[in-house]
């Protein structure tokens, strides 16, 4: 039986010249887990949002073709009509909630469509269980952790007993850890349920080892779907773990580390038998650019970040950051990590300057050179240093910028030109065009050409070559003598970027040090590579080209 | 969050702002107040909007000094032994009789002072009965037939902290960009990602509450509902006004209750085109009758205590007290079966 089936489908949203989605002819068989993938804004999100009827009831737009879910078909069922049959999860769960606390948001979507009382008792226990809720069901929506309210907004459309389920980005802004969480929930009711599971993601080292069914959306708005290992042979952004099956010409292709570690007995063998890859130095770092000494941030005693009505409370200090301290170098990239909530975001926004410092010294190099690396405290005589947080805004992204988790909070123009006009206006013409194809935000901030860039989270939603384009830049901006902080959660984009590894726990660094060895200290934070050739230490595809490169 | 039914406590407070409005003097205009804060002291514990109580407390003092100013300003001056001599400025000939400022007497001050407190203690009532209950969950007691107005009022109340927010969010994000914080170039700029993010916001939650079954029609459309209802709100309206400010006579008990009559048949019949169901609702019994019923006692010893005479009115007062502090007793609220919440410890916290 078909759970989900589009016939010729094409989707025009009002306005566009060009159809987003067009002759999409899909048939999606009940209880299996398909895989939606495609390039950034190919129309990955509209492929589900046409499957439970949101295009074009809600959004407005074309809709041709035929899209029938569990049997209804979308032309005359409107999604609220659709909601006992299919649930539909966002890419920000948080902004899907209705009510204040779990249980009640569990409940909703069967008290629309009255469910009578004693079933909805017992349904809501069983997703409590089935998503291991059970130990929150009555906190606050507001105070959970992003991977408990995706797995809340999962419950929520679940209760109702749909049976397809569609899922745009559910593990993107979650920590490795946290994605493990949902995705094993998942898979649970996949398998245990038989329910039909739609996912869009661009992790896909995240996902592809348990899907079923792969669709793929070309960037002209054409689909095609097959078998994952088919699919993925020749599609341009591929996990990690498939590069190396390319790479390594193994047929089919692997799609979990079990698989690729079984085939790569022989290739650890190769790898052993060289000299055990000397774990890259560390970069010798000519200048330290930043410098922060015992860094202290607390949050609750202003509306920063957080429900208004959550900071009144007295006694509901946190303390983010305990006393962090961290130097980066000229031509260094650094990648700050550790789950939800470690205090990635709180000790970027005090290095910028423009966020809560509770205690604690920054010292930004303010001129061609840099801070003696090592001293103490305070600065070698004849040195230019700066604080951020002392001197004027303006002066301060001179030297250092941030480039926030919530990118869009930092423009306020309504063209991306406008934006990049007045960023130029801000410094020095001409320094904007050569980043025009890289994230606005990013592109405001380096206008000013700070020598030390911090980044928040700057990988989400973005697929491979994006990523890839984002890798390059830092690089770049590294070898020209700048300095880079980045916060991220995704691993084979550290792997990629990063020269060191800062792990962030409770506001506390655990670890410190260079890419390769933090990386393949923990089997959380190892890259896919790192995992299949374990124990030699070698992250990436590019990184095992060159090994064996230099060694033949 | 204490678990009792959301409604007894804003039963037990509109009969407490009731008192205040009708109570017959200070004495027993301050024994409301003070009910009413060492209720919520007691009983509202570490609910979110509990921490919002310190805010009424603030506006009610910022409700007395600004009637105070107003009576300085515009207020008509009785005469009384003179506290300020201020000139009298006569208003223009077509503003006959308005005159600013002049002498302020004791008397007027203290009769201003007086109307100022009352008012604030009526809107300290409002502000304990939302610390007490959480008004989404008073919402949901609310009948079938206007749930989708509750919705939007749940909607708006956690849309308010929402875009503070975000403001102070975009606020934060310009200042990396280096602007100049202030002037109508720093408004516009926090402006527009603030309302931006708060359409975004509400579209994402409009399309998940679509697809989650909100508003699924049921039932043809009927005319007379909508006319009922609004008849029913007039008459509610015209009765809560006589018995708060005007002379408590029949004629506005009688719009009271014609008013509910009204209202209850109008929800009846737009409650059967609506066809959905409440989880785990909260259940009325015993502490919310005793609770709602104290309230009530406090209302009653206010509009009788003018009958006693002015040498009881301080015995009033303590009986008015007495009858509003009495949730804060635990004994008399927290008997078992309290309220189905108070079972589960997680709920508790």
């Amino acid at each position: 039986m078909t759970a989900l089936l589009l016939d010729r489908v094409g989707v025009t949203y009002p306005g566009a010249a060009t159809p987003t989605l067009r002759d999409v002819t899909l048939a999606v068989p009940e209880g299996e887990l398909c895989l939606v993938v495609g390039p950034t804004g190919s129309g990955k999100s509209t492929l589900l949002r046409a499957a439970c009827g949101l295009v074009p009831h809600f959004t407005g737009g074309t809709l041709t073709g035929r899209v029938v879910v569990a049997g209804r078909d979308t032309r005359d069922h409107l999604p609220r009509d659709l909601a006992d049959v299919v649930g539909v999860v966002g890419q920000d769960p948080a902004a899907g909630f209705v009510t204040g606390t779990v249980e009640d948001e569990l409940a909703y979507a069967m008290e629309q469509l009255g469910v009578p009382p004693a079933t909805m008792r017992t349904r809501v226990e069983q997703v409590l269980d089935l998503l291991g809720l059970a130990s929150v069901r009555g906190r606050a929506l507001a105070d959970l952790s992003g991977g408990e309210q995706q797995r809340v907004a999962i419950g929520s459309v679940l209760t109702a007993g749909p049976r397809v389920l569609l899922l745009d980005e559910p593990t993107s802004a979650l920590d490795p850890a946290a994605a493990e969480e949902v995705l094993a929930a998942l898979t649970r009711l996949v398998h245990d349920l038989g329910l039909t599971v739609v996912v869009a993601e661009h992790r896909l080292e995240r996902v592809v080892q348990y899907a079923d069914h792969v669709v793929v959306v070309r960037p002209d708005g054409t689909v095609v779907d097959g078998d994952p290992e088919r699919m993925l042979a020749d599609v341009a952004g591929a996990p990690p773990i498939v590069e190396l099956g390319r790479w390594a010409g193994w047929v089919p292709l692997p799609l979990s580390v079990r698989d690729a570690r079984r085939r790569a007995a022989g290739l650890r063998a190769d790898l052993g038998h060289l000299a055990p890859p000397a774990p890259e130095d560390a970069p010798a770092v000519a200048a330290t650019l930043l410098r922060a000494r015992g860094v202290h941030v607390h949050h609750g005693s202003g509306p920063v970040g957080r429900p208004l009505w959550r900071t009144a409370r007295p006694g509901a200090v946190v303390h983010a950051v305990r006393g962090v301290d961290l130097e980066v170098g000229a031509g260094e990239v650094v990648a700050v990590m550790g789950r939800n909530g470690a205090g990635k975001s709180s000790l970027l926004w005090a290095l910028s300057g423009a966020g809560r410092r509770s205690a604690g010294a920054v010292a930004v190099a303010a001129d061609a050179g840099g801070i003696s690396p090592g001293a103490p405290d305070g600065t070698a005589a004849g040195e230019a240093v700066l604080d951020p947080a002392a001197v004027a805004p303006d002066e301060a992204r001179r030297h250092v910028a941030l480039v926030p988790h919530d990118p869009a909070a930092l423009l306020f123009r309504e063209r991306v030109a406008d934006e990049l006009a007045d960023a130029d206006a801000d410094a020095r013409p001409g320094a904007a065009a050569a980043v025009l194809a890289e994230p606005a935000a990013l592109a405001v901030q380096l206008a000013a050409r700070p020598r030390v860039l911090l980044l928040d989270e700057p990988t989400r939603g973005l697929d491979y070559p994006a990523k890839r384009r984002l890798t390059a830049l830092l690089r770049r901006h590294a070898a020209d003598g700048g300095a880079v902080v980045v916060s991220s959660h995704d691993v084979e984009f550290v792997a990629e970027t990063a020269d060191r590894v800062v792990v962030l726990a409770g506001g506390e660094v655990v670890a410190d040090g260079p890419a390769a060895r933090v990386l393949t200290a923990s089997p959380t934070f190892a890259p896919q590579v790192a995992r299949v050739l374990h124990p030699v230490p070698v992250l990436t595809v590019d990184a095992l080209r060159r090994a064996l490169g230099a060694a033949s | 969050m204490n678990g009792l039914h959301p409604l007894a406590w804003w039963a037990w407070a509109m009969a407490l702002a009731l008192a205040a409005a009708r109570a017959p003097g200070v004495w027993a205009v301050t024994a409301v107040l003070a009910g009413v804060v060492l209720v919520v002291a007691v009983r509202a514990g570490e609910a979110p909007m509990a921490r919002l109580f310190p805010a009424y407390l603030l506006l009610g003092v910022a409700i007395v000094v600004a009637r105070v100013l107003f009576h300085v300003l515009v207020g008509i001056k009785p005469p009384g032994p003179v506290l300020l001599d201020l000139p009298t400025v006569r208003g223009p000939d077509w503003a006959v009789g308005v005159h600013l400022l002049g002498p302020v007497t004791t008397t007027g001050l203290a009769t201003a002072a007086a109307a100022g407190f009352q008012l604030a203690t009526l809107v300290v009532c409002f502000g304990a009965a939302s610390a007490l209950a959480d008004p989404r969950r008073a919402l949901r007691a609310v009948p079938g037939a206007v749930h989708r107005l509750g919705t939007a009022v749940v909607i708006a109340v956690s849309v308010t902290p929402q875009i503070a927010t975000a403001a102070a969010t975009v606020r934060r994000a310009q200042r990396l960009r280096g602007r100049p914080e202030r002037g109508w170039r720093a408004v516009r700029a926090t402006a527009m990602p603030v309302f931006t993010d708060a359409l975004d916001r509400s579209l994402a939650l409009a399309a998940s509450m679509d697809a989650r079954g909100f508003a699924r029609s049921t039932g043809p459309r009927d005319r007379l509902t909508g006319p009922v209802l609004a008849g029913a709100l007039v008459a509610l309206a015209l009765g809560a006004y006589g018995l708060l400010a005007g002379p408590a006579g029949v004629g506005s008990v009688v719009a009271l209750l014609a008013g509910t009559a009204a209202a209850t048949a109008a929800l009846v019949l737009a409650g059967r085109r609506v066809h959905r169901t409440r989880y785990r609702p909260d259940r009325w019994g015993g502490p919310e009758t005793r609770v709602a019923a104290s309230g009530a006692l406090a209302a009653v010893l206010a509009l009788l205590g003018p009958r006693l005479g002015d040498e009881r009115a301080g015995l009033v007062a303590l009986l008015v007290l007495a009858a509003a502090a009495a949730p804060a007793l635990g004994g008399l609220t927290a008997a078992p079966g309290a309220g189905p919440r108070l079972a589960l410890p997680e709920a508790a916290r």
